[in-house]
């Protein structure tokens, strides 16, 4: 193990945690504001990829591509959420997994239709494609730079808007008080639509930035769903800043914990038990993550204040 | 300008308001009285569109309202500050201020953060404060000042000053009668017979889901035995 592969797998987790957060950052809003379980964010980030790769094809730039996928994955999410999500939001949680799992077969049989069972690859272009020296004789591939660079841009930009404009202000107000902004004159409606526009926006984003690595196809939002529901309940439901942290942290131990698991388990046994044991515990640690967490702050890491 | 007219509202099965009939003219402050459970809170929430009435009518401004959900009938000129207050407890006192406020119908002089601090100089040192970490006394305030922020034309109190000191009851009193003077119309629910008689205008008495009695500030003072029959006082 040496001091430059160790840093790239840091830098490698990095990014997984960023783009984690782009994907969790709607889910934890919708979850915490509008009480919504929406399993079918992850098939927002599917559509999200899917909608670039295409535009990529046609303008035959990719910079393009993210730029227009961007609002039609936002104009997706919104239809979604005033045709079928507007009526769940009084629903138990139990109905919501149903109906948005529902959505999650629907977003899957859509892709095979539109874009065929075999999956796209978006290219990159040349600026993109080649690896920058981070430091001296450590190389590291630019565009998974770019993902961390677009990634904390997003968190930044979040953060104002949460923190410092009157929209941000009625997110907050409204994960605390529904009624009560309604009552002041605030179209509660209008306010969920836009929020989960953004959140669908963000996802899509997500899928965009991964699709250069790992090809788009169907289902590929399931699995990386599941580890941004892991990353809402430790970092705190409805919590951007949780969301934040707390993506960081997951990326981190799952990629640096099957990079590393078994060199770290090999001082303790022999190599040939850690060789076993490693792959199968990496794969669990996030969620042993989780279960400590929730073991001693069953609300999350930073649970946003005045909720019960 | 505020016509209720026969609501009838039910939580399920049981029947909460009897057709009740109730008033608010231009620049009136109006008082809702009567004792614990008898519909007060109930008839507000049909106004406001937080509970809409079964059956009945609510006109405002000779339009009716009471099909509307609640942030258009907010946006008609009704401002609410409710039972319980119901601040923002995750945003600090200026931004439970700022995050709602709106000048809809072009006032004038619209209510801003100076005026509201002149009104309560009290808030002014809390401003950055977060708002449960405000006293009781400061969200009432408090929930005044966002009521007025919304520039209503009709202000609507549950409770106004239920569980606070004597102190910040004169000084909610006192603003308002600012408020009327500034031919702001009030309706307010509230148990105080004495400052509601100076102020008020016109006095509903609720009783079981019904009025039970209504009339002017001299009829009130004129009738000592209501007191008793109705309010429990
Ligand atoms: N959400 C609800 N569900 C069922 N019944 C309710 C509900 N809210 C109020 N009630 C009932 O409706 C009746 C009227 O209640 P309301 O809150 O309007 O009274 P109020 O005059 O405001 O009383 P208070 O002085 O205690 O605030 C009461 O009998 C109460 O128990
Ligand atoms: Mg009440």
């Amino acid at each position: 193990m040496t001091w430059a592969l160790l840093l790239e797998q840091f830098l490698n987790g990095f990014q997984l945690g960023v783009l984690l957060f782009l994907l969790a950052a709607g889910l934890t809003l919708v979850f915490g504001i509008m009480d919504l379980v929406n399993l079918a964010h992850g098939s927002l980030y599917m559509v999200g990829a899917f909608i670039c790769a295409t535009l990529t094809e046609l303008t035959g730039s990719f910079g393009w591509g993210v730029l227009l996928a961007l609002p039609a994955t936002m104009a997706v999410g919104v239809i979604v959420e005033m045709t079928a999500l507007r009526t769940l939001y009084a629903r138990d949680h139990l109905d919501q997994v149903l109906a948005t799992f529902g959505l999650i077969l629907f977003f899957n049989e859509l892709t095979r239709i539109v874009w065929g069972p075999e999956g796209m690859v978006i290219p990159l272009p040349a600026w993109l494609d080649g690896n920058v020296e981070i430091l001296p004789g450590v190389h590291y591939p630019t565009f998974r730079m770019l993902i961390i660079a677009v990634g904390l841009g997003v968190a930044a930009a979040l953060y104002v808007l949460v923190v410092k404009t009157r929209t941000g202000m009625l997110i907050r107000a409204g994960a605390s008080n529904r009624a009560m902004i309604g009552a002041l004159g605030v179209n509660i409606k209008t306010l969920f639509t836009a929020i989960f526009g953004l959140g669908a926006a963000l996802a899509g984003l997500a899928g965009m930035m991964a699709g250069p690595i790992i090809e788009v196809s169907t289902g590929m939002g399931e699995e990386i769903l599941i580890l941004a529901f892991v990353v809402i309940v430790i970092g705190g439901i409805g919590s951007i800043r949780g969301a934040f942290i707390a993506a960081l942290i997951v990326g981190l131990i799952d990629t640096m914990g099957r990079s590393f698991l078994d060199v770290l388990l090999s001082a303790a046994m022999s190599a040939s038990a850690a060789e076993t044991a490693a792959p199968a515990l990496s794969a669990m640690l996030v969620y042993i993550l989780m279960a400590t967490v929730l073991f001693f702050r069953p609300q999350g890491l930073f649970p946003p204040h005045g909720r019960q | 300008m505020l016509s209720v007219s026969k609501i009838e509202t039910f939580y399920g099965e049981s029947q909460v308001l009897f057709g009740v009939d109730l008033e608010v003219r231009a620049g009136q402050v109006v008082s809702l009285m009567g004792r614990n459970g008898m519909g007060k809170s109930t008839t507000i929430n049909a106004i406001m569109g937080l509970k809409p009435p079964r059956t009945g009518t609510i006109e405002f401004e000779n339009r009716p309202i009471h099909r509307l959900p609640s942030h258009a009938i907010a946006r008609a000129g009704l401002a609410l500050v409710p039972e319980g207050r119901q601040i923002f407890p995750n945003l600090t006192l200026r931004e439970n201020l700022i995050a709602t406020a709106a000048n809809r119908r072009k006032r004038r002089h619209p209510w801003t953060l100076e005026r509201v601090f002149a009104m309560f100089p009290a808030l002014f040192e809390r401003r950055d404060n977060r708002g449960d970490t405000l006293s009781g006394g400061e969200q009432q305030m408090l929930a005044i000042g966002r009521a007025l922020m919304t520039n209503p034309e009709l202000l609507i109190l549950d409770e106004a000053t239920e569980g606070l000191a004597p102190l910040i009851r004169a000084e909610i009193w006192t603003c308002l009668e600012a408020l009327k003077a500034q031919r702001l119309a009030i309706l307010v629910i509230d148990k105080n017979l004495r400052a509601l008689t100076r102020i008020g205008d016109w006095h509903y008495i609720m009783e079981k889901g019904r009025i039970a009695w209504s009339g002017d500030s001299a009829a009130l003072a004129a009738t000592p035995d209501l007191r008793l029959r109705y309010l429990g006082v």
